[in-house]
């Protein structure tokens, strides 16, 4: 061996002693991104000056070159110019790659990865720069309500939980900046952890048919990225700074960027928000206080065909829960539905007071990923999360600074993913996922656990792919497979533990009995197989997607193991230890029309569910704290079904006019009911005003019209008050409303954007149907936001 | 090295080298992810978690009341496992007898540590922020007044005085409110988050 590479080394320096200066070199020019022919590039030989240019097929060929190193200039209209280093051996045959398309850098750096689309046959909905900035001060529910057919459940104004199609919680996956957020998310009244600021774009997919994040998305994925990084030496950033009148507060938002043409980048970005209490049209909503601080950095190289990257994130939201929400048993709840206004309102403050929740989520990500020949491009990525949550109810004043949920959940996240072009016509994606999770419950608390200590190992995957038949028809199609281990600690009250019989089936899950609680260890396993197939087919100016796409579930921890008083929506809540996996099987179907003045989309879609976990009222339960309605977790078949529009129409030159609707009709198809908390039908009309010539100026007014929703399942309950027997009707959604915003905004200057935004223009007193709160008070008046962006 | 190595073959067998090489990373990396995973995953199972016992928690309401002279009336109400399924049970012992005054006082414990925890003390110590309700059905010939007031000269319901009239029945029901607003016009307006909230079954006779 030794003496081979010595003859080699021989033959090779015989070769450079003779100065042979009659070798080829046969070059071809690609794309980097799509591997596609460059045509009419310039290739300067540096040592020589003498200048060659590419054919028809990208190829070009330099004759008479020396055994030796040449410096190669390529420079080609919509490229950046770059030199590459070429050794000569004799006739070369070597390929280049120039990266296309300066302009749009930003679009396509990250080698299309994030601005192209996760799925092929699924229509997805993606919100801009600009859209996301007029959301500065708000939440990511907020910003992502303004697309049809995404509702959310809110907890007051300021957690907002998105909905896609009548589904939430465990059912949406939200990927942020490439990682699966694990938030805590199984619960109504947890918002995701995620700065809106930091995002660049945001993506929904209203299904499961995105398998590469994962096979349980009954609902739908959001995906949020970062804005991409240009291969250029500079040194940008922008400063949004917003002030609302309803809150009395605002937000600051700074992101600065350092990059160099070399590929280093990095990436500083900080969010500061601050609220006092909210106003309903009536009265100040006491407690309503927000303050949230946020902080990303990230440090990357990118070389177009490799690069890593380290990102990470900390989000931290301290937010206020209505004071008049905060009540014992079923006989407060009389009360506070009966009265008009909130049972407690008080003066305006910053102060936020309990109840509140303090959640800090923290996210770390390595990522790196390489373009290999003749493979495609290999990602490998590590994340690590820790989630913190703590909730603080109102205690006796020993424990008042205690809170009453503190909840620790950790996740590390290793993937590898390959994705691949075998040819133009097809591409296929695949993948393997791991993670390890663990929930800690702090006992400080002096609380019973809400959710169980445990650890999760999970291990999926993946494979989809797309198969382009001809420029008309496109067919693709995924399969992934999931596996679930819990292993779990769970105190069972002795009471319920014999009541629901698990001391018969589940005697061997006992560790131990401590007075009147059990500790058990369950351990679960779920496998969770997914699919999909679509295609899409273009025809004109029409296109049409169908996807029908299979999502399998696993029970949250919430759904498994509740048990015990919910303080924040004062019933008790139930889980079942014996729940399996739920099925969706969804078929989407969309038809867009891209016109010249008139665009529109129609989203058909039906979902249906097997063992569909809900949760709904039971029983009531006497305590010494009084009544109790008792929700149950169960399974059951759901059908859904509903309809996504939006249209846009070109009024004159700079009018426009745009339209939303959306519908969602959810029915329990076993007991024949409708499901609980799905959206009512809403529709969004909006008149546009543009005239680029007036510094860009925007103006929208906007008409939202929310039905009342009737359909709905009978929740009420009787309650035994001290002198009366009352009908507690929690069930009945608030009648129909509607809102007209104003949204302006314009460019002072190159640099320099100003937005006025004012919602709810005429102070409408009103109720949401999806608002847990609002059994206890209005939800918000008149806010009248001032924005100004600075661009640097 | 290696690329003089690869010299001689032609370009196609150049690619399909490194191919296979890219291969073998690939599986190489893939294994490498897999152990890491699997590491992950073997982390050493943790201690079993401690209980927790509600601290706030009132699983007993004593409300004893005294005649000046001949037999005192005790109702007691006790509910050890909280919210969970077991019902309270509820006790009286004694009736009331008629056109009677009776001092009263309320007992608030938690029974499920050992010894019981007064939390009486608790509401007396916080009696701005607490208040105990009587209330009396119709029909029932009872009347109730406070006897002790908070630092604002509000009633609190700790110590009371319980009158009756002629012979009757019907419930008297005991309601702790935490926070409530204060003063207040009784229970209806009154607010607040329900701590207790236990009726019983009386009679004079």
């Amino acid at each position: 061996m030794r003496l081979l590479a010595l003859l080699l080394l021989l033959f090779s320096s015989v070769h450079s002693f003779a100065q042979d200066c009659n070798n080829t070199l046969n070059g071809t020019l690609l794309d980097i991104h799509d591997g596609s022919v460059l045509t009419g590039a310039t290739i300067v030989v540096a040592q020589t000056g003498v200048g060659f240019q590419t054919d028809l097929d990208g190829n070009f060929t330099i004759n008479f070159l020396c055994n030796s190193t040449y410096q190669l200039q390529v420079s080609h209209p919509s490229c950046s110019t770059k030199i590459f280093t070429v050794v000569i051996q004799d006739d070369t045959q070597k390929t280049f790659k120039l990266e296309h398309h300066l302009e749009s850098l930003n679009e396509i750096i990250v080698n299309g990865n994030k601005t192209s689309r996760e799925t092929k046959t699924l229509f997805e909905t993606t919100l801009n720069q600009q859209t996301i900035t007029s959301f500065s001060g708000g939440s990511l529910g907020d910003v992502l309500n303004s697309i049809s057919g995404v509702s959310s459940l809110n907890t007051g104004n300021t957690v907002v939980k998105p909905m896609i199609n009548g589904l939430h919680s465990s059912r949406v996956v939200v990927i942020n900046n490439g990682v699966r957020m694990q938030d805590q998310e199984w619960g109504a009244e947890h918002a995701p952890s995620i700065d809106v600021n930091s995002a660049g774009s945001i993506k929904v997919i209203k299904g499961a048919g995105a398998l590469q994040y994962g096979g349980n998305a009954i609902g739908g994925v959001i995906i949020t990225s970062a804005p991409t990084v240009p291969l250029l030496d500079s040194l940008y950033g922008k400063t949004i700074v917003g002030t609302s009148s309803n809150g009395r507060g605002g937000s600051v938002s700074s992101n600065l960027t350092k990059s160099y043409e070399n590929g280093w980048y990095s990436t500083l970005q900080g969010t500061l928000k601050r609220f006092g209490d909210f106003n309903a049209p009536d009265y100040v909503l006491s407690n309503t206080g927000i303050f949230e601080r946020n902080l990303s950095v990230s440090l990357g190289f990118n070389r177009i065909d490799y690069g890593v990257e380290a990102y990470y994130s900390y989000f931290r939201n301290e937010i206020g829960i209505l004071r008049a929400s905060h009540i014992g048993g079923a006989q407060d709840q009389v009360q506070a539905i009966l009265s008009p206004t909130p049972s407690i309102i008080e003066d305006f403050t910053y102060g936020i007071d309990n109840p509140r929740q303090d959640v800090t989520h923290q996210l770390g990500r390595i990522s790196g990923f390489k373009e290999l020949a003749g493979l495609g491009r290999l990602s490998l990525q590590y994340d690590f999360q820790q989630n913190n949550r703590l909730e603080f109810d109102i205690r006796r004043a020993t424990d008042s600074d205690k809170a009453s949920v503190d909840l620790t959940l950790n996740t590390q996240t290793l993937r590898v993913d390959l994705k691949t072009d075998l040819s133009d016509k097809f591409e296929a994606t695949t993948g393997i996922i791991g993670s390890h999770q663990t929930n800690f419950a702090n006992p400080e608390t002096g609380v019973r656990r809400l959710i169980p200590d445990y650890s999760m190992q999970s291990f999926g995957a993946f494979f989809s792919g797309n198969f382009k038949i001809n420029s008309q028809w496109l067919l693709e199609a995924g399969v992934r497979f999931d596996y679930t281990f819990m292993d779990v600690y769970k105190f069972y009250r002795q009471s319920f533990w014999e009541e629901r019989g698990y001391d018969d089936q589940f005697s061997d899950l006992v560790i131990q009995v401590f007075g009147n609680q059990v500790l058990t260890n369950p351990k679960l396993y779920f496998t969770n197989p997914s699919f999909t197939l679509g295609a899409k087919h273009s025809f004109g100016s029409y296109t049409l997607f169908a996807n029908y796409s299979m999502a399998s579930r696993a029970p949250n921890a919430s759904e498994l193991f509740s048990e015990g008083l919910h303080h924040s929506a004062s019933r008790i809540e139930l889980g079942d230890l014996q729940f399996g996996s739920e099925t969706a099987h969804k078929i989407a179907l969309t038809l867009q029309q891209r016109g010249e003045r008139f665009d529109f989309t129609i989203m058909p879609y039906s979902n249906k569910i097997d063992n569909f976990i809900l949760i709904e009222p039971t029983a009531i339960r006497q305590t010494i704290r009084g009544n109790f309605q008792v929700w149950e977790y169960r399974q059951t078949q759901a059908q859904m079904f509903g309809i996504d529009i939006q249209a846009s129409l070109s009024l004159f030159d700079n009018l426009s006019f745009t339209h939303q609707f959306s519908l969602v009709k959810g029915y329990d198809t076993s007991n024949n009911q409708p499901l609980i908390n799905m959206p009512p039908p809403s529709t969004l009309n909006s008149l546009v005003y543009t005239n680029l010539k007036y510094n860009n100026l925007t103006i929208s007014l906007q008409s939202n019209y929310v039905f009342t929703q009737n359909e709905f399942p009978n929740t009420n309950f009787e309650v035994t008050l001290p002198d009366s027997i009352q009908i507690l009707d929690i069930s009945t959604p608030p009648p129909g409303y509607h809102l007209l915003h104003l949204k302006a905004s314009a460019d002072i200057s190159d640099t320099i954007y100003i937005g006025l935004y004012i919602n709810n223009i005429n102070n409408t007193s009103y109720r949401n149907y999806l608002n847990r709160l609002r059994y206890y008070a209005d939800d918000l008046g008149r806010n009248i936001t001032l924005q100004l962006k600075f661009n640097y | 090295m290696k690329t003089l190595q690869i010299k001689p073959f032609t370009n196609f067998n150049f690619k399909t080298m490194k191919t296979m090489t890219t291969m073998k990373t690939m599986k190489n990396i893939s294994f490498y992810a897999l152990l890491a995973i699997a590491m992950l995953g073997c982390s050493d199972d943790d201690a079993a978690p401690l209980p927790i016992n509600d601290e706030e928690l009132i699983t007993t309401v004593i409300l004893t009341l005294t005649p000046e002279s001949g037999d005192q009336v005790v109702l007691t109400t006790v509910d050890l496992d909280g919210d969970g399924p077991d019902e309270p049970v509820t006790t009286v012992v004694g009736s009331f007898s008629e056109n009677t005054q009776y001092q009263g006082a309320v007992r608030f414990l938690n029974e499920t540590e050992t010894p019981a925890e007064e939390i009486t003390d608790e509401v007396v110590e916080e009696a701005d922020e607490h208040q105990v309700f009587y209330t009396i059905s119709e029909g029932l010939n009872i009347q109730t007044t406070y006897e002790d007031q908070d630092s604002q000269g509000n009633p609190l319901g700790v110590q009371i005085t319980l009158s009756t009239g002629l012979a009757s029945e019907g419930s008297l029901t005991v309601t702790l409110r935490h926070e409530p607003v204060k003063p207040n016009d009784g229970l209806d307006s009154a607010g607040g988050e329900t701590d207790i909230a236990t009726s019983f079954d009386v009679s004079i006779q």
